[in-house]
Parts: structure tokens; C-alpha cells; sequence
């Protein structure tokens, strides 16, 4: 097609596209700068409301309280620990999910989809399955936070519509080499699927790393809480650690803002820094998650 | 005899796979089956010490208490007014939003872009909601910074009831538009380019071009998404809700997902709360299936 002569309209109806996607972008970053700035101001400043852009009497003062603020080191540990243990097991278990469905001689193909796909439309509800986890013993419990959102059916079908693109003659091959199953999936189609499982585990750690309510519900002791609860429990609720409380000045009664920011930035941190490599994985994910809701 | 047979050589053949997924049938019965038989409490006395089986019938009487409930009305309300301004709000910014990703021509500039809309999508809630109340507190919040150097008071934002839905949609918004808008997108990339090259050969400009080539292309997808979002027109998700509201504001905030939380996990009442979740999942059934009886007279667009 040749590049047709621009009309009035035409310029006219770009303009106004570039202008829409230049406005989403300020109302977008614009609270992660004021966030970013209001963190490394001083109390006052902020507090004064004199910072709007960029910080105003530059201090890593928050960033230092923040910091020796031992209750936040365990919930960061947690929340490590149950984003990488639990991102393994629910990739383990996916795949385990979605490669026998993939097999059209596999006589439970049919049965198990529906089996899966049935659970993305209909659940219990948030009390059923509080009670499910008090009946399993998994109140309080590190193993019931990993094993309560373990598998989604979302990217289980992702994983069984991939494995049903790779081509037959591979595990044919396999078989006649005296290859199993088992075999076949972990030395021959996992590693053609590195660039899938790769999206998919970082869908899976981002959900983990910002999942809140159940850990909020199912955890009472402290040693155990992730990082989001810790969060909620500053910031929404106002409590103020112990630790958190020595570290302030004297005469502080409460934990001023800058603090707060300074604790929501590490807690986003992480997200924001794996982010750029997310990108190229965005679509696919997204299609099938927007479903979801 | 033969049956018995075909099923050991299935056996025999698929060994692996049945090894291989049997964790995850017993993760699928143990974490979404169980509970989904957990609803029936619904129509008990629920009591945690005798179990579903050791606990007393009720019949219908947890729903008839459901529509007694002085905060019934109030509930639906709020429900109901969250979603349908929320839609009316933010449905079509994700179209608009991607109607102009389709128009930018600059690659570098329209993949910094698109990651930036997305972003929002992936910060956790708590963060989103802790930025929210800081931003409007009165005590060196942003807004009411902004206000007062304007010379306007400071307002109490989330203690004031008639802010709350302008403040809960908005938020909603700013999370949810740029990731809403790649499916779209993805229905924008498959109209075939041949439409527009006619369109233009006949002298469409773009606007018309939007009218008659882009929007009806994009109908199929703008159904399917109102579909869903009529299935969950009785749902507001609690996770956000609890995480901004407070006892001042129940008045415009507390909606039945919060309400099943706290009377049922911080109330006990368990039943009683599992009779709403029920009560809101017929109505989303219903109306689903309805709309999508109509939609596919209109135009064949369905569901399933």
C-alpha cells in the first residue's frame, strides 16, 4: 500500500491518538515518581507537601529505619521463600497437569479437561475453602500457603496447548530408543519449552510475591508472614512494630510518611526489576488471563 | 473380559501419565472439589465441631434470613452501583487505549508505552491501596497538598462516604486499563489489512475507518467481555474493598464480598455468609446464561 496523502483528519485523529497515550503514561508513573522522590525527602518535606517531582532535602533517612526493621528482613525472607519454593512447585505441577492432556492417546484427555477447566468457572466461595485449609491442618502453616494456590487452570492450558504444538515425531523417536514418559517430557519437550515456562513461572512468582489475602487469613504467627501482610499491617492498620518504633526519633509518635513509602518501594522493587524482562511475554499470558476475571 | 483388557493396556501404555498426574487430581480434589462440596453448608446450622455431616439442616432458612438482612438493600446497592459505574467508566478505556496503540507507527516509542500501561497490573494491591490512602490523607497527603496550595481545605477523603466509589473505581482503573486493553489489541491485530486498504481506496478517512471497519471487528470481543462482567455483576472482590474501606464508610463500601468476610471468617457465621456467595454466583449463573441465550440470537456471539 502506498502511503496515502494526510488530510486535516488524519493528522488530526494520530494527534489525538499520541496525546491519549501520553496522558495514560503521566497518570501511570506519576505516582511511582512522587513515590520514589517522597521516599528519599525528608519528613518534613513531605509532610509540608513542598515535594511533588523530585525529592526535596535528599535522605536515605527512611530507607535506614526501614532497614533496621527486623521484622521486615523475615517477611522479605518469606516472601522469598515462598515465591521461589512456591513458583517450582506450581510449574512442577502444571506441567505435570497439562502434559498428559496433551496426549490424544491418553484415555482421561477428554475427562481431565473438563475436570480442570470446570474449576475455572465454578468454585466454593472464600468460606468453604477456609474451612477446607482448617480441616487439612493447614491454618498457620508454611506448607498451606504454598500448597493453597499451587495450580491455575489458566496456565495449565497455556502449558497442554503448547505441548500440543510440538510435533509427534519427537517422542516417536523417543519411544523407539525405549524412552518413557517421563523420560521424554524432562530430556526432550521441557527443553524446547524453555522460552513457555520461562513466561509462565514469572506469572506464577509475580502472583506469589503480591498475593496478600489468604497469608493475611491463614497466618497468625509473625516469623511466618510475607511481605504484602507485613505491609498491610504498617501502613493500613497503623501498627507499629517494636523494632520499627525504637528506630524512630524521639518525639515521633507516629511512623512518618516517608518511611511508608520507603516500605512500599522495597516491597515493589523486585516487581518492577524483572518487569522489563516480562514484556515479551506479555500477550499470551494476558489473553488467557483475561478470562480470568 | 475384553474391557478388563483395553483398560490393563492403558494402564500398561500410559503408565506415566497417570503417575504424572495423579498429584494433580489430588491437589484439584483436595483444593477446589472438597470446597465446592463445602458449599451445601448454605442450607445448615453449620457448626465446625460436628462437620457438614454432624450439622443440623436448615432448608432455605439462611436465605430468607439473607433477604431480611436490614443490610441487604445496602449491599446490592453498593454491589451493583460499584460495577455498573465501573463499567460505564472503564469499559471502553481499554478499547480506546488500544484503537490508539493500533495508530502509532513509532516501534520504540509505542513498546515503552505499552509497558508502562501495563505495570500498573502487576503491583500487588496492598501497594496499591497503601499509595491510595497516603495520597489522599489530610496529613501531608498529595491531593490535599495540591488543594491547599490552591487555597481549599483538606478533606478527609476515605472517612467522607460519597467519595469512596469515585475513589475505588478510579483505582480500578488505573490498574486494570492498559493490561485490559492487549486483548483488544490482539483482536485489532487479526481484522484482515485488506478492509482498510478498500476503506481507503473509497475515501474512508481513519475516523470512519474506526466507525465501520475497527468497531464492528472488535464486537465480538467487546460481547464476550460484557458477558463475563455481567457474571460477576453481584461480585466486587474483597481483597480491595477490605484493604481501603472503614466502619465510617460502610455505608457506600461494604459490599457482599465483604460482607461475607467479615460476618463469615471474623464472625463465625459461616453458613449464613456461604448462603450470600451462593446467592451472588445463582445471579451471575442466571444472568449469564441469559444474556448469552439473547447474544447468540443477535449475532452468534456466545460463551460456550
Amino acid at each position: 500500500m502506498k502511503r496515502m496523502r494526510s488530510t486535516f483528519g488524519e493528522v488530526a485523529f494520530v494527534f489525538v491518538c499520541y496525546l491519549i497515550i501520553l496522558i495514560m503514561c503521566v497518570l501511570t508513573l506519576y505516582p511511582f515518581i512522587y513515590l520514589v522522590s517522597a521516599s528519599f525527602s525528608s519528613a518534613t518535606s513531605v509532610m509540608k507537601n513542598e515535594v511533588f517531582l523530585l525529592p526535596k532535602n535528599f535522605t536515605v533517612r527512611a530507607y535506614e529505619v526501614v532497614f533496621q526493621y527486623k521484622g521486615i528482613w523475615v517477611a522479605y525472607l518469606n516472601t522469598i521463600f515462598y515465591t521461589v519454593a512456591g513458583t517450582l512447585l506450581s510449574l512442577a505441577l502444571s506441567v505435570a497437569a497439562a502434559y498428559p492432556m496433551s496426549k490424544k492417546r491418553w484415555a482421561l484427555k477428554k475427562p481431565m479437561g473438563l475436570f480442570i477447566t470446570f474449576t475455572m468457572w465454578f468454585g466454593g466461595g472464600m468460606i468453604p475453602f477456609y474451612l477446607t485449609m482448617k480441616n487439612l491442618n493447614l491454618l498457620d502453616t508454611r506448607l498451606g500457603i504454598l500448597l493453597y494456590p499451587a495450580i491455575s487452570a489458566f496456565y495449565v492450558i497455556i502449558f497442554r496447548t503448547h505441548f500440543e504444538s510440538l510435533p509427534d515425531a519427537l517422542e516417536e523417536s523417543a519411544k523407539i530408543e525405549g524412552a518413557n514418559d517421563f523420560q521424554i517430557l524432562v530430556k526432550i519437550m521441557l527443553p524446547l519449552s524453555k522460552p513457555i515456562i520461562a513466561a509462565i513461572s514469572l506469572y506464577y512468582a509475580i502472583d506469589r510475591w503480591n498475593a496478600y489475602f489468604w497469608e493475611m487469613l491463614l497466618l497468625n504467627d509473625d516469623k511466618k508472614v510475607p511481605v504484602q501482610v507485613l505491609l498491610q499491617r504498617i501502613i493500613i492498620n497503623s501498627q507499629l512494630g517494636q523494632d520499627i518504633a525504637k528506630a524512630l526519633s524521639p518525639g515521633e509518635a507516629t511512623i512518618p510518611n516517608t518511611i511508608k513509602y520507603a516500605a512500599i518501594m522495597i516491597t515493589t522493587l523486585p516487581i518492577i526489576m524483572i518487569y522489563p524482562f516480562l514484556q515479551k511475554y506479555f500477550v499470551s499470558g494476558a489473553l488467557v488471563g483475561s478470562v480470568k476475571e | 473380559m475384553k474391557k478388563k483388557s483395553a483398560f490393563f493396556t492403558e494402564m500398561k501404555n500410559n503408565k506415566y501419565l497417570y503417575l504424572m498426574f495423579l498429584p494433580v487430581f489430588v491437589w484439584y480434589v483436595l483444593f477446589a472439589y472438597v470446597p465446592m462440596g463445602g458449599m451445601v453448608i448454605a442450607f445448615q446450622k453449620f457448626d465446625i465441631v460436628k462437620g457438614i455431616l454432624g450439622s443440623k439442616w436448615l432448608g432455605l432458612e439462611n436465605f430468607k434470613a439473607l433477604f431480611r438482612d436490614p443490610y441487604f438493600f445496602r449491599l446490592l446497592k453498593n454491589t451493583l452501583l460499584i460495577n455498573v459505574f465501573g463499567l460505564v467508566f472503564g469499559f471502553p478505556l481499554p478499547i480506546i487505549l488500544a484503537i490508539a496503540f493500533n495508530e502509532i507507527r513509532l516501534k520504540r516509542f509505542k513498546k515503552i508505552t505499552q509497558t508502562i500501561s501495563y505495570l500498573p497490573h502487576f503491583i500487588s494491591s496492598v501497594v496499591v491501596m497503601s499509595m491510595v490512602i497516603h495520597f489522599l490523607s489530610p496529613d501531608g497527603g498529595l491531593v490535599n497538598g495540591i488543594r491547599n496550595m490552591f487555597g481549599l481545605e483538606s478533606i478527609y477523603f476515605l472517612q467522607i462516604p460519597k467519595y469512596f466509589k469515585t475513589i475505588f473505581i478510579s483505582t480500578g482503573i488505573w490498574q486494570g486499563t492498559g493490561f485490559s486493553a492487549i486483548l483488544y489489541m490482539a483482536a485489532l491485530a487479526g481484522i484482515p489489512k485488506e478492509q482498510y486498504e478498500a476503506a481507503t481506496v473509497d475515501g474512508a478517512g481513519k475516523f470512519k475507518q474506526m466507525m465501520y471497519i475497527t468497531l464492528p471487528n472488535l464486537a465480538p470481543t467487546i460481547v464476550i467481555m460484557l458477558l463475563i462482567n455481567l457474571g460477576s455483576i453481584l461480585n466486587v472482590g474483597h481483597e480491595r474493598i477490605i484493604l481501603l474501606y472503614n466502619p465510617a464508610i460502610y455505608e457506600t463500601a461494604d459490599v457482599f464480598n465483604s460482607y461475607v468476610y467479615r460476618e463469615g471468617i471474623m464472625g463465625f457465621r459461616y453458613s449464613y455468609a456461604q448462603a450470600v456467595t451462593l446467592f451472588q454466583n445463582l445471579v451471575g449463573f442466571f444472568l449469564v446464561f441469559s444474556a448469552n441465550k439473547i447474544t447468540r440470537k443477535l449475532d452468534g456471539t456466545t460463551l460456550w
